[in-house]
């Protein structure tokens, strides 16, 4: 019995027809997000900090290192916009060029902890009973420990320096991620979607790598947004203990500890670099919650 | 009775969410100890109006009305506080769903008290003695300790007849109810409509709001059918069901599957006339069985399976069932919710292990096989479900799912599939043009449509359709049913359907199991079963559900 030789419209196709078009998802989704505001602000803010850290001469011309002894502790105004440092460096010169360090420590960890935290996930969702209680124990002790902690603790053990800075936030993030990823694959796993295709005659790598990981990934793309702001505060919070880029280099989180010993005197040593990092944070954050507002549409 | 003031008047109501109008100058008169029913499609603006009636139309309605006079109240003076005075004291509101509509920390006699307490000023053990009455009124069996359990202790049957007490606590003049029995099972429906129908007796106007035009006529002493916010006819019950004027009543009546032999149209088809059901060309029973090779296709013998339970014995879903498909049959389950008619169904899937018993399909092992061995043979046997958009991947297209199911999973890049996709939609009765679309922007039925056409892309010889009708309005229920049995005689497919809705299964099977927790009470040839019942449980079933039509 073929289905070919008996293809027949056997029902008024007119009672069903296709009706008004409907955008394509995708469409929907930039149209939703463009409405708000808040959102366009963040997106232009993320921006200007990506463009900072991509071609930082562009934004500001003056060398974040050159050094001004008289041009020293130069209050904000028409000739350093920000001000200067103990050394007449130009404040704002030096945000700009601490906007690429920052940038790419957060991205890099963000992205090895979403790595970690894939594999975590993955083999504790689909590896079965006893994989899922034992990295799900790991987890528990890694939660357990403050996440400044565990990072200082693994820097201590493997040295300063940037590429341990990016594993040290990637190990205090990765846990959060796990779980959720865990979590998705789980509820996945149980869907009526899975059935269908298991019943459709899916093989299980099938059915993972083209039903479950795709869907379980849409709502971890939307917490790694708000991860990156996370991991730059992270990273700035390392570099303010001293555990990350030494002094002078450009680093946000190593100029607020350097001008933390002149607060009294020159406020806007420690004031402008603290405000990029929350505003960069921030803007991560906005913009994380309305891609997972329009995703939940 | 015409001298009494009616409880309920409504001339011209019109109700508007910013442009869109939902109810478009209907007119409605409940007078005391009267029932009034208003049947309507999902969408015909019938729960917007019973809302207004209340003043619960929501945020953004614009209510309006020539006279909207509620128990003797003109509504349209009423201030907030004057409403909720006329709610719970005049008018009693029930529910489709009594779990959400109990609080489930409080006890149900809470709940009742409640309603005495704001709206009377009896003593605490007045009250206390008055919500006991009630509860015996309703027919629960020991009141006393109801009283003390919380919603989610209570069946839903149990639940659904507390929430009645709660309405009727201060003797309203008027009840609006709004599709009381349409999560319940028929058993249960019947006695509940039953209830309705005495408290009718008791004087008070009754409104009753439904999608099923069966399941209210017993009840009704009048019929309004609502179909795009307007009333198309109303008058007498029997008036409407025996003599229907207008060409949608007609269309809903034709369209319910009860009393209506096996391969009868249920909706109007494209060439014949649109009014009488015309039987479709073939004959009216089943292809003959050939004696010789009448080989079932899939066989299930003494089937059982047990859930482990927290904290008690385990739960037995199903014990030891029995069944044959043979080809181009269809094999009825009926039964109540918990009956354990899905736990079979995913037994012959093999999706899940019986822990007894086997399922052979074609002759060959199938619960007993490996899924590696399965998997081969899986194109042969599909599945439709109940809800079909969550088993469709939500970031696929119509063509991608097609796509995805004609190439055995191999691709789902439409455009090398792109005449078989078309072909598929066709033969299933959907525009090619939708092939593009989200099944998330498709309408209910037509989504069911597409579960089919995805099911028979890889070509099978049964399909396992496990209530594929129960969340449609009647109307597109009908047109899923004509699918399904022009599917069966064009393609010579096996059915194994799974329904709680008797109607469905006595016009759809040729043969049937009724079940009843885990068991199969009864089975044979449908119409021997449903016109000679054996088991008193088939009994039961038939009459609670020949009491609604």
């Amino acid at each position: 019995m073929s289905i070919h030789n008996s293809m027949l419209p056997l029902t008024d196709p007119v009672l069903v027809s296709a009706g008004t078009r409907v955008p394509r998802p995708g469409a929907t989704l930039a149209r939703r997000l463009v409405r708000r505001l808040p959102t366009v602000i963040a997106a232009v803010v993320l921006l200007f900090f990506i463009l900072a850290a991509i071609a930082p001469y562009l934004l500001a011309p003056d060398d974040p290192l050159a050094i001004n002894p008289a041009a020293a502790f130069s209050p904000p105004g028409p000739g350093h916009l920000l001000g200067t440092d103990e050394s007449g460096r130009d404040i704002y010169s030096r945000i700009i060029h601490g906007a690429r360090p920052s940038l790419l420590i957060g991205a890099a960890a963000t992205a090895a902890g979403l790595g970690l935290a894939l594999v975590l996930g993955i083999a504790a969702g689909f590896g079965g009973r006893w994989l899922d209680f034992g990295i799900g124990r790991i987890l528990e002790v890694l939660f357990a420990l403050p996440g400044l902690l565990l990072a200082l603790v693994f820097i201590a053990l493997a040295g300063p320096g940037v590429g341990t800075t990016v594993l040290a936030v990637a190990l205090t993030t990765a846990p959060g991620y796990a779980r959720v990823i865990r979590g998705q694959i789980i509820a996945l796993r149980a869907s009526p979607m899975v059935e269908a295709a298991t019943v459709l005659g899916r093989s299980r790598w099938r059915i993972l790598t083209a039903h479950i990981l795709p869907n379980a990934l849409a709502p971890v793309a939307v917490l790694a947004t708000l991860g990156l702001g996370q991991a730059v505060l992270w990273a700035a919070s390392l570099s303010f203990l001293g555990l990350g880029s030494p002094p002078p280099a450009p680093e946000w989180g190593t100029m607020l500890s350097a001008g933390r010993t002149y607060l009294s005197l020159a406020w806007w040593m420690t004031f402008f670099p603290g405000l990029a990092i929350v505003i960069l944070a921030g803007s991560a954050t906005v913009l994380s919650r309305s891609m997972k507002a329009a995703s939940s549409q | 009775m015409t001298t009494l003031k009616p409880v309920l008047q409504v001339t011209d109501l019109n109700v508007s969410f910013g442009p869109d109008t939902v109810v478009r100058g209907i007119s409605l008169t409940v007078n005391p100890g009267e029932c009034l029913a208003l049947v309507g499609e999902s969408g015909s603006g019938k729960s917007v109006t019973a809302r207004s009636l209340l003043g619960l139309a929501g945020r953004g309605a614009h209510v309006r009305a020539k006279t909207l006079s509620v128990a003797g109240y003109d509504a349209q003076k009423l201030s907030t506080r004057g409403w909720r005075k006329l709610r719970g004291a005049h008018v009693g509101f029930i529910l489709q769903d009594a779990l959400t509509s109990l609080d489930p920390l409080r006890t149900v006699g809470k709940e009742i008290e409640d309603v005495l307490r704001l709206h009377g000023s009896a003593s605490g053990s007045q009250r206390a003695a008055r919500v006991i009455e009630l509860l015996q009124a309703v027919g629960l069996d020991d009141p006393v300790r109801r009283a003390g359990q919380r919603s989610g202790e209570l069946s839903g049957g149990m639940r659904q007849r507390a929430l009645i007490a709660s309405a009727i606590a201060m003797d309203p003049a008027l009840i609006i109810a709004d599709e009381p029995t349409t999560a319940l099972d028929a058993t249960i429906a019947a006695a509940v409509l039953g209830l309705l129908r005495d408290l009718r007796r008791g004087g008070a106007g009754m409104l009753l709001i439904s999608h099923d035009l069966a399941a209210v006529s017993a009840t009704a002493d009048s019929i309004a059918v609502m179909a795009n916010g307007r009333i198309v006819e109303q008058g007498p019950r029997a008036q409407v069901l025996e003599d229907p004027q207008h060409p949608y009543t007609r269309a809903l009546l034709a369209a319910a599957p009860s009393g209506k032999p096996r391969f009868t149209r249920l909706s109007p088809s494209a060439g014949a006339p649109s009014s009488a059901p015309q039987p479709s060309g073939a004959a009216t029973t089943a292809p003959p069985l050939g004696t010789v090779d009448a080989q079932p296709l899939l066989r299930a013998r003494g089937l059982a399976k047990s859930f482990p339970m927290a904290g008690s014995a385990d739960f037995r879903a199903v014990s030891s069932v029995d069944f044959e498909l043979f080809p181009a049959r269809t094999l009825g389950v009926v039964g109540e919710s918990g009956s354990g008619k899905t736990t079979t169904a995913r037994m012959a899937l093999g999706l899940l292990v019986p822990d007894a018993g086997s399922v052979e399909f074609c002759g060959e092992p199938w619960s007993a096989a490996a899924e590696s061995a399965r998997r081969a043979r899986r194109p042969s046997l599909g599945a439709i479900y109940q809800d079909p958009l969550s088993s469709f991947d939500p970031r696929l297209s119509t063509a991608s799912l097609l796509a995805d199911s004609l190439s055995f999973g191999a691709t789902r890049n439409p455009r090398s599939y792109s005449g078989e996709i078309s072909q598929l939609l066709e033969m299933v009765g959907l525009h090619p043009d939708l092939a593009p679309r989200n099944p998330a922007t498709l309408s209910g039925g037509q989504r069911q449509r597409l579960a089919i056409a995805r099911a028979l892309a890889p070509k099978p010889k049964v399909l396992i359709c496990d209530e594929p009708v129960s969340a449609l309005d009647v109307s597109i229920q009908a047109q899923v049913l004509d699918l399904l049995d022009e599917l069966q005689q064009s393609l010579g497919l096996s059915y194994l359907l799974i329904s709680h809705d008797l109607a469905v299964i006595r016009h759809m099977s040729d043969d049937v199991l009724v079940m009843k927790a885990g068991e199969v009470v009864e089975s044979g040839a449908t119409e021997s079963v449903f016109t000679n019942p054996q088991h008193s449980y088939t009994r039961a079933l038939l009459a609670a559900t020949s009491s609604e039509s």
